[in-house]
């Protein structure tokens, strides 16, 4: 069959380009609402998914992690006095505030952990390591925050809530989803950096021993702390993530822009297709006319639309990810996997597709007799 | 000679509101394969009207056309195109080309949407188009080639799987009258050497010499056949 769909989509060299822009902008501008939202959503419970625990003991009614109640640290015994409980630590997870010294204050999310249980803490370590927080006021902080919390260097002095700390490590890659950056410390320290009493802590998180059974385990762990609550780490992760992106509205802003990105698309590509259609209208009469049947028209159209998708793909995606690489420069955190990239080509293919079904009817219901007029 | 056309007491109707218009008032005819027959008559006359007819492109309101032994007008929506296809060609007077295909591949086109293979499809495209005296523009694009080879690659592309009938609508109307002739004796020969019956609307006079019948249409009534 003689290439018709090809020939007509790149006929007109300035419509394609119309098309391919339209196309490809839809493409950047999902990729990056959604890569966003992927980012932000993973951010929120990074230090969760991060944890290396199977299970964690909250105060009850605790909805997420940075919502930090503080509970009597004589529950963490009762946890480590559990059958099937392999280890447990104190953990902390609260805002402070951290003075720099040219006295200018930032909010900042401490993270108190037990360096000598591989439970917690800081991950993707760049300098030091994490028993170094056992220094005197040692704590580490992520490269990304670093000039903005103006500690640019190992052994860089600070004050939090009254307390000296002094910078023993960098992690990189280490985002916060709110504006406060992430501060890693001993248990001891972040009781005083965040005001908490001596006895108190704010999770037990709890490796299970080998072979336990999970659910059962935190069966158990319900029935010996009735005041407390126990997760699951993906599902404490879950709850986290549900509270940050829909309870809040961030997250559905952020997908509501990507829908908006595909409507845009679906509009631009459907105009466009359609001027398209309607400039080889009389074309399309003739084929009907000389008895092609529909479903031949239809295939015209249909390879228009997915050639232009490929394209418009193709373009979008480059864009995509120079703006990604971009972004990661300027401190946005816009996830691009290859997942994304999957599902990008289908919903472009969609995209393109759907904005072609307008054209697709204006063919079906063209009469053929239109070619015998002039 | 085999009839490969017959047409009874066709009317056509155009509904407008509550009124409406009598484009077709019982018109019978037939035409011969192997036959050239020129419509004739003024505009409104109803000539273009039993041209879609008969080409089933448009319904009649009341009548019967029978097509190569078959009654058409009992056939379904969906069955008419597959009967376009297959039986018959149509030249226009636009030429109605596909502009982004070369000429050869207009010709392609149709014979490839009549089952063809695309190889098949190329070599018998060469030939039609040698047929029509225009072998050598098979890479041309329409745009690049004349008002009289345009029409002649319509032409090519109309008898592509040789259909029994050939229809065409003012077919000469965008040519100059010494081209007009060439394209219009070309059918002719069509006509005669391949057994094909040929119908051709014209409001040109001077190409009566190639037809062997003249209708004349008027008021949507056949007024004479000579």
């Amino acid at each position: 069959m003689p290439p018709l769909a090809r020939r007509n989509l790149f006929h007109d060299k300035v419509r394609l380009f119309v098309t391919l822009t339209g196309i490809a902008f839809s493409v950047v501008l999902m990729v990056v609402q959604w890569g966003l939202f992927q980012g932000f959503s993973t951010s929120t419970s990074s230090i969760i998914d991060n944890s290396g625990a199977d299970l964690w003991v909250t105060a009850k009614n605790v909805a997420y992690i940075d919502q930090a109640i503080a509970f009597n640290e004589r529950k963490y015994y009762q946890v480590l006095a559990t059958p099937g409980v392999a280890q447990a630590a104190k953990y902390i997870s609260r805002w402070s505030v951290w003075k720099e010294p040219n006295g200018r204050s930032e909010s900042v999310d401490i993270v108190g952990f037990n360096p000598d249980i591989p439970l917690g803490g800081p991950w993707d370590m760049v300098a030091g390591d994490r028993q170094e927080v056992k220094r005197p006021n040692g704590v580490i902080i992520d490269k990304i925050y670093a000039d903005k919390l103006a500690a640019t260097h190992l052994e860089d002095h600070s004050e939090i809530a009254g307390f000296r700390a002094r910078v023993v490590g960098f992690t990189n890659g280490i985002r916060a989803f709110t504006t406060a950056p992430y501060v890693f410390t001993t248990f001891k320290n972040a009781q005083d950096y965040t005001g908490f009493d001596a006895d108190q802590t704010n999770f037990v998180l709890v490796k299970a021993a080998p072979g336990v059974d999970i659910k059962k385990l935190k069966a158990d762990l319900k029935a010996r702390l009735p005041d407390n609550d126990v997760f699951e780490t993906a599902e404490f992760s879950a709850m986290t993530r549900h509270y940050w992106m829909f309870t809040t509205g961030a997250g559905v802003a952020v997908l509501m822009a990507a829908v908006l990105g595909l409507v845009v698309g679906v509009a631009v590509v459907a105009q466009t297709i359609y001027a398209t259609t309607m400039d080889h209208i009389r074309e399309y009469g003739t084929l009907k006319a000389m008895g092609a049947p529909n479903r031949y028209v239809l295939g015209v159209i249909m390879t228009q639309a997915a050639l232009a998708a490929a394209m418009g793909y193709v373009i979008g995606m480059s864009i995509s990810v120079f703006v990604v690489h971009g972004a990661a420069k300027g401190g946005a955190n816009i996830m691009l996997t290859w997942q994304t990239a999957v599902m990008m080509l289908f919903l472009t293919i969609f995209m393109c597709m759907t904005a072609a079904v307008v054209s697709v009817n204006k063919i079906f219901s063209l009469d053929p007799v239109m070619v015998f007029k002039g | 000679m085999a009839d490969a056309i017959t047409i009874r007491s066709l009317t056509k109707r155009y509904e407008e509101g509550n009124s409406g218009t009598l484009a077709l008032a019982g018109v019978d005819l037939t035409v011969s394969r192997g036959e050239v027959v020129l419509l004739m008559g003024p505009s409104g006359s109803g000539k273009t009207t039993l041209l879609s007819i008969m080409g089933c492109i448009l319904r009649p309101t009341s009548g019967q056309v029978v097509l190569e032994g078959k009654d058409v007008t009992v056939m379904s929506e969906k069955d008419l195109p597959a009967v376009r296809l297959q039986h018959i060609g149509f030249v226009f007077q636009g030429f109605n080309l596909f502009p982004t295909l070369t000429a050869g591949e207009n010709v392609e086109l149709s014979l490839t949407l009549k089952g063809v293979h695309r190889r098949q499809a190329k070599d018998e495209a060469r030939r039609l188009l040698d047929i029509v005296g225009i072998g050598e523009k098979y890479d041309s694009w329409p745009n690049n080639i004349s008002g009289g080879q345009k029409q002649r690659v319509a032409i090519a592309r109309a008898i592509a799987g040789s259909p029994e009938v050939l229809l065409a609508d003012e077919p000469t109307a965008a040519l100059d009258s010494h081209t007009g002739k060439n394209v219009v004796e070309l059918m002719a020969r069509l006509a005669h050497e391949e057994n094909r019956a040929v119908v051709i609307v014209t409001h040109d006079s001077r190409l009566a010499e190639f037809a062997d019948r003249i209708v004349r249409i008027e008021d949507g009534r056949v007024a004479s056949a000579a």
